[in-house]
């Protein structure tokens, strides 16, 4: 066995440092947790929100579905609106678009801009979308806008979470 | 690793005389506890600085969550307290601290006194004491408002009362404390967590600066 000299000066500093160490880590260890808390908490899965819409009633001309949610924020609750475009693609098929830009986030509305009927127009900085979503080339978009999953229920519409544009 | 992080600073900065400065002066045989273990009544004020430590940094986790609004602030406190991981411990730390703080200024206040530590030259020392002892009252007087419930809103009633009991300028006393005449609420809940959150802290870290750079300057009283 070889033979470690510990001084009384180095054992007194390992000690002090280590039970110094542990005090202060009681101390911080609770708030720091409590600081990270939003980070670790579990999010909350996101259901399907019922709408007004009739899915009988759905044109293939899109239209503007509102429907409103109980969002909670930590203490405060409040009822959140949101919108969806929706309408019947050539198919049959329902297509649920988000209204938000994919440029800088404004709100798109469908067929207002006079001199390019019948695509989805951002008034903010003129973007532009045909009407499958799809961002038109040479307009600030460089996405085609998201889109809604969604299902029928009792005959109404029902909007779930938020998808990127599955393409043409 | 540290010690060549630190000698890399040093050889630029030469920080050694700062904190030797601080950090090397004998404890006199009659402070420390291993000679006479009567000794520990010196260890007061450091348990109160200890104190404020912990409650100067619980303080600034609780209002990462808190909102000084008549509508929210219950609400907050009632979600730091139940829904955040740690938040009755964190919430705890400064609830029971806050207590603590001022049994231990009390405990060295007596020390002090009964030792005579007070007398020539430390006579401005013990005044800058008293200061912060009314500052840690007043930290105590305005942080009970803040969780906004039954309780602290009739102790501050009663407290804005005997502020009023002031001759001849009360009422303008409770005016400036709770903002309104009459009414202790909106306002009252803003001022108070403004004076609680920056205006007492501040005061009292300057007179703590000044309580021990007096200590360094005319050492600790001689025994008894």
């Amino acid at each position: 066995m070889s033979k470690h000299n510990v001084s009384r000066r180095q054992f007194l500093s390992y000690t002090l440092t280590g039970v110094g160490g542990f005090m202060a880590a009681g101390m911080l260890m609770p708030m720091v947790r409590f600081a990270v808390d939003p980070v670790l908490k579990a999010g909350a899965g996101s259901d399907y929100i019922a709408t007004k819409q009739k899915v009988s009633e759905i044109t293939a001309e899109p239209k503007r579905v509102d429907f409103t949610f109980e969002q909670v924020d930590a203490w405060y609750k409040s009822e959140v609106t949101g919108s969806a475009w929706v309408y019947k693609d050539d198919n049959g098929k329902i297509v649920a678009l988000s209204p938000v830009c994919k440029h800088l986030g404004c709100t798109v509305d469908w067929n207002t801009d006079k001199s390019n009927p019948n695509q989805f127009f951002c008034p903010c900085h003129y973007g532009r979308y045909t009407k499958d979503g799809m961002n038109v080339e040479g307009t600030p978009p460089i996405a085609p806008l998201d889109m809604y999953d969604f299902k029928e229920k009792d005959g109404f519409l029902h909007l779930g979470p938020i998808k990127p544009h599955k393409g043409a | 690793m540290l010690n060549k992080i630190y000698d890399w600073v040093d050889d630029r900065l030469d920080i050694t005389p700062l904190w030797r400065d601080i950090a090397d002066h004998e404890v006199p045989e009659h402070v420390n506890p291993a000679h006479h273990f009567s000794a520990f009544v010196y260890c007061f004020g450091g348990l109160t600085f200890f104190i404020t430590v912990i409650q100067i940094l619980s303080g600034m986790f609780l209002t990462m969550y808190y909102v000084p609004d008549i509508k929210n602030a219950w609400e907050s406190v009632f979600y730091l307290q139940n829904e955040v991981a740690f938040g009755q411990i964190v919430r705890g730390m400064h609830h029971w601290g806050a207590s603590l703080v001022i049994v231990m200024m009390f405990l060295h206040t007596l020390r002090v006194f009964f030792q005579g530590a007070y007398k020539k030259p430390r006579e401005l020392n013990w005044v800058v004491g008293v200061l912060i002892f009314f500052v840690m009252l007043g930290l105590g007087f305005t942080g009970y408002l803040l969780p906004w419930d039954m309780k602290a809103l009739f102790a501050t009633k009663v407290g804005l009362q005997i502020a009023q009991s002031v001759p001849f300028m009360g009422t303008a006393i409770k005016t400036l404390l709770a903002g309104d005449p009459t009414i202790v609420g909106a306002q009252t809940l803003t001022r108070f967590f403004a004076i609680h959150v920056f205006f007492l802290p501040g005061a009292l870290l300057g007179l703590m600066a000044a309580h021990f750079l007096m200590i360094r300057k005319q050492g600790i009283s001689g025994p008894l």
